[in-house]
């Protein structure tokens, strides 16, 4: 499709001096990478699924600039959790600040290394969930990422992870803008715990492909950073094969604009997937889901779990889409969006979809915007719990189906004293 | 103990008036029972009192052992000892029943500068107590009131009540909708925590409650008034008679 001149510009602009390709497997991937997204331009505001969320912040070429954010007394996340821990600096992987990559039941690769050795798994996955997940809706934030991420780690899990992977991501920069591309492989029977917390970049393009395979099982959950001014665009590319395992949970606690796409694909029979999100903003926060969840075998089952919670003129938007293709016969799909709007200045924006060309599927989807509950409200403050507190509660019982997506009782417990500590920090 | 003087109340946001002058005094340890008709404002003045917004006191007072019940906030005035079991408990999804009897405990301990029960005390009192209710684990674990039966959300206020010893208890409607074994349950576990310190005021339509409850006073309630003002036989009068005599009477 020829494009515009002005988005042909703008694409021009915006990648000129960024990484080019390389050589080996990887410089030829990024360099495929490079001719679909000139095929495709940029995303804007026209396009169907950036009509809630503007993406200009996110593809011109300036950066705007996102003030460092102190983070008081508060601990970081999965703090108390054993972990392996591995930094990023402004989006630059740094092994002095992290932990011994040396884990039993898993190999770790800095991207920044791979180009040189085959790494077969990698070269098999890196861009190719991605390129998959252009159909049917494009991103192209996610190939201009393929086409000129540098940093990044391939994970692959060969047995069962001896404890969580933490991607760490610290900020330095008021102005960084940082890709970051991740690969992992869960290899049949595997089973493997991701981490990521920590604000990225100024602005943050991410990219992470999972593929799972027969048996494996992958849970990711990810902390997006406080900061307040940070602009991010992740796109998680997933793969479940059969009788496999995909569990993804984000907390996302401020930030100016967030737009997390998850493109999921059950590949193999009996496959699960669930995507949850629970986000909180308040103020000038942009929050966007857009997941698109296909089925492509028998009996598989999806789940989308997604809750914000709104004030001071917060917008949050949910795009999700359960496609149930021909022969995916004993579907079992089900999404939810809500959002809590703490004030009437606040704004939810959801576009829920279903696609089915199956006859013997169970799909259920459903989306509510509602205020707090009043009447609990007092019945809690009748038994002598403070407003703020009885508010706390039931936002957290709002969220409680979202948090109930993490399998792990510690980390999920982590996550819920975040949300009180959030809650506590933006009372009134 | 409670003390209500000439209380008059309408709807925040319409000229509605409802309580057009309550005067009530109920004295430590006693145990009185509102009775009336529906629509007379007996939940309205359990409301007002707990502080339940919507309602504004156009005139009178309220005060608990000389406390201005009207000037704090519902969670103070738990916290000073008083307790409202609801006509109509509310179910609060996502939040568990024993989270909320904890938090609710423990918030009530931290504002009168107690310290808070550990886990284990906690865990212990609620078991015995709910017990006493046939109030099994499973209902404990279970979202406040979501799936209760009518019943069960009653003797789930009996427990909150029960945990929080309260001193002035204010009962509204809490037989309604209960059959006979549970509402022996019920009674029990009101009478249990009789004593010379605690006070209590029911609130119900039917006489065979006070069966149960031995009320001091008697109080009849008509169109936010009390219009009448007995011993334990005024019960027993309306329950021959109805109100439709009282009320001629008052008029
Ligand atoms: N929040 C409210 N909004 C509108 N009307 C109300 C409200 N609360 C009470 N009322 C009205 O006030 C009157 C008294 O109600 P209520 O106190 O519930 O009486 P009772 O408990 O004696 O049956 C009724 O006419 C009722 O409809
Ligand atoms: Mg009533």
């Amino acid at each position: 499709m020829a494009q515009p001149q002005a988005k042909t510009d703008a694409l021009a602009a915006r990648v000129a001096g960024l990484a080019v390709a390389g050589s080996g497997w990887l410089g030829a991937a990024r360099r495929d990478a490079a001719v679909r997204l000139s095929a495709m331009g940029l995303p804007s505001r026209r396009d169907e699924y950036w009509r809630y969320t503007d993406p200009v912040s996110l593809t011109q070429t300036v950066v705007l600039p996102a003030a460092l954010f102190e983070t008081a007394d508060e601990a970081p996340a999965f703090d108390g959790i054993d972990r392996l821990r591995l930094v990023f600096v402004d989006g630059v992987f740094d092994p002095a600040q992290s932990d011994d990559p040396t884990l039993a039941g898993v190999e770790i690769t800095a991207l920044r290394a791979a180009g040189t050795t085959d790494i077969h798994w990698a070269r098999d996955l890196y861009g190719v969930l991605e390129a998959r997940g252009q159909t049917p809706v494009q991103r192209p934030l996610a190939t201009l990422n393929t086409a000129h991420a540098t940093e990044g780690l391939l994970i692959r899990a060969t047995g069962r992870a001896a404890k969580p992977v933490d991607l760490i991501y610290l900020r330095k920069s008021e102005t960084s803008d940082a890709m970051v591309h991740h690969c992992i492989k869960v290899e049949a029977g595997a089973e493997l715990t991701v981490l990521e917390n920590g604000p990225g970049a100024a602005r943050f393009t991410k990219v992470m492909e999972v593929d799972v395979a027969e048996g494996g099982r992958f849970h990711h959950v990810r902390v997006q950073g406080r900061d307040a001014e940070r602009r991010a665009a992740t796109h998680l590319f997933a793969r479940v094969g059969a009788n496999a395992l995909f569990k993804s949970f984000t907390l996302t606690a401020n930030g100016r604009l967030t737009r997390n796409d998850a493109v999921i694909e059950l590949a193999g029979h009996d496959g699960v997937a669930h995507v949850a999100g629970a986000a909180m903003g308040d103020g000038d926060f942009h929050h966007d889901d857009t997941v698109f969840m296909t089925h492509a075998a028998e009996r598989c089952e999806s789940r989308q779990v997604f809750k914000k919670v709104l004030k001071n003129g917060a917008v949050g938007v949910f795009q999700g889409k359960i496609l149930v293709k021909p022969g995916a016969q004993k579907t079992d799909g089900y999404q939810i969006s809500q959002s809590l709007l703490l004030d009437g200045a606040s704004q939810f924006l959801a576009k829920p979809e279903l696609e089915i060309y199956a006859d013997d599927v169970k799909c259920s989807h459903g989306s509510t915007s509602g205020a707090i509950d009043e009447v609990a409200l007092f019945y809690l403050q009748s038994r002598g719990v403070p407003r703020r507190v009885a508010q706390s509660l039931l936002v957290l019982a709002f969220l409680a189906e979202a948090i109930a997506e993490i399998d792990d009782e510690a980390i999920a417990e982590d996550i819920r004293s975040r949300l009180e500590g959030w809650l506590a920090r933006h009372e009134g | 103990m409670l003390e209500i003087k000439n209380l008059h109340v309408k709807l925040e946001e319409e000229d509605k008036v409802i309580l057009r002058g309550v005067d009530l005094s109920i004295g430590a340890g006693e145990v009185h029972a509102i009775m009336g008709p529906n629509g007379s404002g007996k939940s309205t003045l359990s409301y007002v009192l707990a502080g339940r917004e919507g309602y504004a006191v156009t005139d009178g007072s309220a005060t608990l052992d000389g406390a201005d019940m009207l000037a704090m906030e519902p969670e103070n005035r738990a916290a000073a000892g008083l307790f409202l079991a609801f006509q109509y408990p509310v179910e609060i999804p996502g939040v568990g029943n024993m989270t909320f009897l904890r938090t609710a405990v423990n918030a009530q301990r931290k504002t009168r500068g107690e310290p808070e029960l550990s886990a284990g005390d906690f865990l212990k009192i609620v078991r015995e107590k709910a017990k006493t209710l046939k109030i099994d684990a499973d209902m404990l674990k279970r979202p406040v009131n979501v799936g209760f039966s009518g019943g069960e959300k009653k003797r789930n206020e009996i427990l909150q009540m029960a945990m929080l010893e309260p001193r002035m208890c204010i009962l509204d409607e809490t037989d309604s909708g209960l059959d006979v074994d549970a509402m022996k349950l019920v009674s029990e576990g009101v009478n249990a925590l009789r004593s010379e310190g605690r006070s209590f005021l029911v609130i119900t339509h039917y006489q065979r409650l006070l069966d149960h409850i031995k009320p001091d006073v008697v109080h009849i309630m008509a169109a936010g008034r009390i219009i009448k003002t007995g011993g334990p036989e005024l019960a027993l009068e309306v329950e021959n008679n109805g109100y439709a005599d009282l009320l001629a009477e008052a008029q």
